[in-house]
């Protein structure tokens, strides 16, 4: 970015210009979703884990490895929550920034680039992410569903896990012509990745031949991440897989968004 | 010169939206595109707001290539779109904040001039209301001021009072007056007449993506009018016949539309006694000066607000 002109001060990046804009629009709504924030993962965590996690730790957990429902089911809230967080603020926030409210229409104006437009808002979301992703592990550990000190690494897990949804949907989302579109991802996308991506149960009570299809998902390697450093029964080589396959997933989003911005501003 | 294009040419698929137009502007002007909706106006102001690639042709912006130096030409631009782009939940000073941080000035900069911005399009009293119950004539002024906020040497107007209330543009039409006083350069598009006479010292009708005629209003008027028309309304009945016998005996050009018939004479008290002593007797009658819209229906064939 050495383009700009001289006499125009250069204060900080050009997409943490971009992302201090949604910053300042959190400061003014962030009342009206911290209480999702808060209140879902608890009821979620309440109804799972300690309703039908009753049920089923009455029943024996072998094919959960052993542990507890809620043990078990609680790192999967986490990472299937943040890929909620990372669809509901990469859909339609990004497409309204062009149809609606045309925040990118306006900040196109100013020296940001598309690419930059994009970055800014993709860090304003992994900020969500990362908040949501605070506050359910922190109930984790509150609810003494942690097994392991590495608990703590599930937070960047999760956040990992938001952005490998968050950055490949707001490149795409951008590029949308009608909103309808989104509840098609959130039905035949989003929904069954909750329920088959090894989040409820193991993926191994599925038929033979779909597991192969479960372990391709980006949701199934989030939650395995997260639920081996929760319950401290991960190898450091399935550790580093998992994590590869979710940033190569966030960098290629990433690098598309870049262009699908450009071409949809840019014209 | 701070912009210059040569064979201009915006094309969208098959379809092309400006055509190889040629213009040159300088600092400190007004000038405006005339032309009705569709014309092309939009897509050459996005191409000179260095957010749109030119499809071919050459175009320079402050001695710069869009294409290349697009962010660090947007940096001296003030552009106000067509449609609005404020953020509506946030207050008219944040929004000033929000954008002055998209061009990387410094908060207290920011402040400073959000003051005096605030002053100028006469928002000091709304700073901290929220922009969204403000009328369009005011969420317009804070458009205006938050496109100043990088102190711009050219601003970008797409219809800037297209929508608004009489009254609320002679407003804006007042301040973009001053900005020009102060040296601003405005580049503007409009389909008013009244707005192009007011403001622009130099302006272009543009129709189907091209150059129909260049030259001040005062300019245009003299070339392609006469100094006054006489608009003549008949009974619908007698619309058709009066036409016909006006255009015999009258040597003056005619210009027949759907409910009035135009006169485009030197004299129009005298026209208008000729034309009852062959006969004819309109409904109504009127004798006015010749305008920027005369000129664009003898260019095109059409009116502007069509």
């Amino acid at each position: 970015m050495g383009v700009l002109a001289a006499g125009v001060p250069r204060l900080g990046n050009p997409s943490f210009r971009a992302f201090q804009c949604w910053l300042t629009v959190y400061r003014r709504t962030w009342r009206s979703s911290i209480w999702s924030s808060l209140l879902g993962p608890l009821f979620y965590l309440g109804a799972m884990g300690f309703g039908l996690g009753t049920l089923v730790d009455r029943h024996g957990t072998a094919s959960l490895g052993g542990v507890s429902y809620l043990d078990f089911v609680a790192p999967a809230i986490l990472a299937s929550g943040v890929m909620n967080t990372a669809m509901g603020e990469a859909s339609y926030p990004v497409f309204g920034s062009v149809k609606w409210n045309k925040i990118y229409i306006g900040a196109q104006a100013s020296p940001l680039r598309p690419a930059d437009i994009f970055r800014g808002h993709l860090m304003f979301m992994t900020m969500r992410i990362a908040m949501n992703a605070g506050i359910v592990t922190l109930f984790i550990c509150a609810f003494g569903a942690a097994r392991s000190p590495w608990v703590v690494l599930a937070w960047p897990a999760a956040i990992l896990t938001g952005l490998a949804f968050a950055a490949p949907i707001a490149a795409w989302a951008v590029t949308v012509t009608s909103e309808n579109s989104f509840s098609y991802v959130f039905r035949f996308v989003m929904m069954p990745l909750m329920l088959f991506s090894g989040t409820f149960f193991p993926v191994s009570q599925l038929p033979g031949w779909i597991r192969p299809l479960a372990y391709a998902t980006p949701l199934w390697h989030g939650v395995a991440l997260c639920r081996g450093l929760s319950l401290g029964q991960i190898g450091l080589l399935a550790a580093l897989g998992h994590t590869a396959y979710l940033a190569v997933l966030a960098g290629a989003g990433i690098w598309a968004g870049a262009r699908t911005y450009t071409r949809r501003l840019y014209v | 010169m701070l912009v210059r294009a040569r064979g201009l040419t915006k094309q969208f698929g098959g379809f092309t939206a400006v055509d190889g137009i040629d213009f040159d502007l300088y600092r400190g002007e007004a000038f405006g595109f005339l032309g009705p909706n569709g014309a092309g106006k939009s897509s050459t102001m996005r191409m000179i707001g260095c957010v749109s690639p030119p499809t071919s042709g050459e175009l320079t912006i402050l001695g710069r290539d869009p294409v290349r130096d697009g962010s660090a030409i947007r940096a001296r631009l003030g552009v106000v779109p067509q449609e609005d782009t404020l953020d509506v939940e946030l207050t008219v000073r944040e929004n000033l904040l929000v954008y002055g941080r998209y061009f990387g000035l410094s908060r207290r900069v920011i402040r400073d001039r959000t003051a005096a911005l605030l002053e100028f399009v006469q928002l000091s009293d709304r700073a901290r209301d929220k922009v969204d119950p403000l009328s369009g004539g005011l969420k317009r002024r804070l458009t205006i001021a938050r496109s100043l906020i990088n102190e711009p040497e050219i601003m970008i107007l797409d219809e800037p009072t297209t929508g608004l209330d009489p009254q609320a543009r002679h407003v804006v039409w007042d301040r973009l007056f001053r900005l020009k006083q102060r040296g601003v350069t405005l580049i503007l598009t409009t389909h008013y007449m009244d707005e192009a006479e007011q403001l622009c010292d130099r302006l272009v009708v543009m129709d189907h993506g091209r150059f129909a005629a260049e030259g001040s209003p005062r300019d245009l008027i003299a070339r392609y009018c006469s100094p006054e028309v006489l608009e003549l309304r008949f009974d619908p009945e007698l619309h058709e016949s009066a036409a016909d016998k006006l255009k015999d005996f009258s040597a003056e050009r005619a210009e027949v539309l759907a409910d009035r018939i135009l006169l485009y004479v030197s004299d129009g008290d005298a026209a208008l006694g000729a034309v009852r002593a062959g006969g004819l007797e309109p409904l109504t009658s009127l004798v006015r000066r010749g305008t920027l819209e005369d000129v664009f229906l003898r260019l095109t064939g059409r009116r502007l607000e069509d």
